[in-house]
């Protein structure tokens, strides 16, 4: 096994293990040794997240290694995220989520950003108790593929519908897709506010996103490989 | 610093000179899909069942919320109501964020109930507090506002005392503003638990109020939660908790309680203490 496979595979472990030290150091010499930016968050960072998640979702792991992993993952994504801006790669989609207006609970949500970003979006986290208009703004201003809405509490569950409703207004609701997620919200009730998909965890929430974007994003990978394999040409030549 | 909560027959007494108060927390729909699915329908055999099994279990007060998504909230929570007064006589937690819930809830209690909750937002105070006034009920305040959970003890406190002091104005005198310092998960944060104690320590020491909290909280996320849930009772006790609302069903949780009474000084010649101990064991044998 070359250095190069080691480092991918070590840097899957220790993030999946959630130890920030190691990755960050792995990171370091990956790139030292001209691994592509690339390659580190597409082969082994954002896989060992997408194992994170799943086995979230299969209840073997809990919500602190979740985050801790996340943690590990942050630390290298500031050393790769510059790097990778300068080859102009994109992120695969972006996303404006928040809390909805009334509500303060943001666990839910942030581990859903924490996953989404972890996956390689660039998620607009406009916090929490936030008002419908925030979010037709944020909408107008971001332009994202997909805007998520959260509510932990069943009074402001209709919040949904009053988001929606204002997005139609502001002739935005055709523009973006709307995945709604929280404790109490269930599918028939997402469906009824007028929400495109209802998201029943982070994890789940992350491969719908990607699932979303897909289509839209076809395109635009191929564009991403391009812009990899022009990354890795210009290294070697380096 | 007495809170007094009255049923039709029954009254409890609140505060940190006495045996701790467990409020049941079963009776709520968020996250119980089939209990969720029967209240829907009007079915309340459910509710009644789990009305009873707290109080066999020692819960000195019960919890009733009807949260179910897209129903009239103000007759299920009227209705819960009415099911649960049938088959037990504690005094009622009326938890909603409905305000016109709980007011057709209060105005359907016979007693003096503790009204769950509100927050700080002037617009909350302004509607829920003169409801509370009205019906004579005592009000559990949570320590956050608008801008969010703050993570400093200090401010928790301060957002308290303008709670407590926007219902002296309502004529609500302070010992019927009960404080929840808000407990939350430590999975999320790890410096959670510690904020949550350091704020119970100063509310009670410069406040004095009671102080209630939603116990199970501090281990959402995390597993074999009962034993985390259990641990919390005797550090939040010393710090100055007085009741909680959390599952008395769980052996561990419900045995924690009664042990950190004892410790700490409300269970007179272990008498409480002992007594659950026979009927365990009689339980025991005669079960078998």
């Amino acid at each position: 096994m070359s250095r190069e496979e080691e480092i991918r595979s070590e840097l899957f472990d220790h993030t999946l293990n959630g130890h920030a030290p190691e990755v960050k150091a792995l990171t370091e010499e990956g790139l030292k040794l001209g691994m592509n930016p690339m390659d580190i968050l597409f082969k082994a960072l954002i896989p060992s997240l997408e194992e994170v998640g799943r086995r979230f979702e299969k209840g073997d792991f809990f919500v602190p290694e979740m985050l801790i992993a996340a943690r590990a993952m942050q630390g290298a994504l500031v050393i790769l995220r510059p790097l990778i801006a300068e080859t102009g790669a994109k992120p695969i989609g972006k996303v404006v989520i928040g809390t909805v207006k009334g509500d303060i609970h943001d666990i839910g949500k942030n581990l859903v950003i924490i996953m989404m970003e972890g996956a390689g979006f660039d998620v607009v986290d406009l916090g929490v108790n936030v008002a419908p208009e925030k979010f037709v703004a944020a909408v107008q201003q971001h332009e994202p593929h997909i805007v998520g809405f959260s509510a932990f509490l069943t009074t402001t569950m209709p919040m949904f519908k009053v988001n929606i409703e204002a997005l139609q207004k502001a002739s935005l609701r055709e523009k973006v897709h709307v995945m709604v997620g929280g404790a109490p919200v269930t599918e028939e009730y997402a469906r009824q506010s007028g929400a495109d998909t209802y998201s029943p965890d982070a994890s789940i929430a992350t491969r719908q996103a990607k699932a979303i974007v897909g289509a839209a994003q076809a395109a635009e990978s191929s564009a991403l490989e391009q812009a990899v394999d022009l990354i890795d040409k210009t290294l070697r030549k380096g | 610093m007495e809170t007094k909560v009255r049923s039709r027959s029954k009254e409890v007494v609140i505060s940190v000179d006495r045996p701790f108060v467990v409020i049941g927390e079963r009776i709520n729909p968020t996250g119980r899909k089939v209990l969720a699915a029967e209240m829907k329908d009007g079915r309340m055999d459910r509710v009644r069942a789990d009305a009873v099994a707290q109080v066999e279990a020692g819960a000195h007060m019960l919890d009733v919320n009807a949260g179910v998504p897209g129903i009239d909230e103000p007759a299920l929570l009227v209705a819960a109501i009415t099911a649960v007064s049938e088959v037990t006589d504690v005094p009622l937690c009326i938890d909603s964020s409905v305000i016109e819930a709980l007011e057709a809830a209060l105005a359907v209690y016979e007693g003096k109930a503790l009204v769950n909750s509100t927050t700080a937002e002037d617009e909350r105070l302004d509607r829920i507090l003169p409801v509370v006034k009205k019906y004579g009920a005592a009000v559990i305040g949570m320590a956050n506002d608008e801008t969010g959970i703050s993570m400093v003890p200090e401010e928790r406190l301060q957002i308290a005392q303008r709670i407590i002091e926007r219902a002296r104005y309502y004529g609500i005198p302070k010992e019927d503003v009960v404080i929840d310092p808000i407990a939350m998960t430590v999975a999320a944060d790890p410096q959670a638990g510690v904020i949550t104690l350091q704020t119970m320590r100063i509310i009670k020491e410069r406040l004095g109020n009671n102080m209630v909290c939603g116990a199970s909280n501090v281990s959402f996320g995390l597993p074999d939660r009962p034993i985390v849930n259990a641990a919390f009772f005797p550090v939040a006790m010393d710090a100055g908790l007085s009741c909680a609302i959390t599952n008395p069903l769980i052996p561990d949780v419900r045995k924690a309680v009664m042990a950190s009474d004892l410790l700490l000084g409300h269970d007179e010649y272990a008498m409480r203490w002992i007594a659950d101990f026979r009927a365990a064991q009689k339980k025991a044998v005669g079960a078998g």
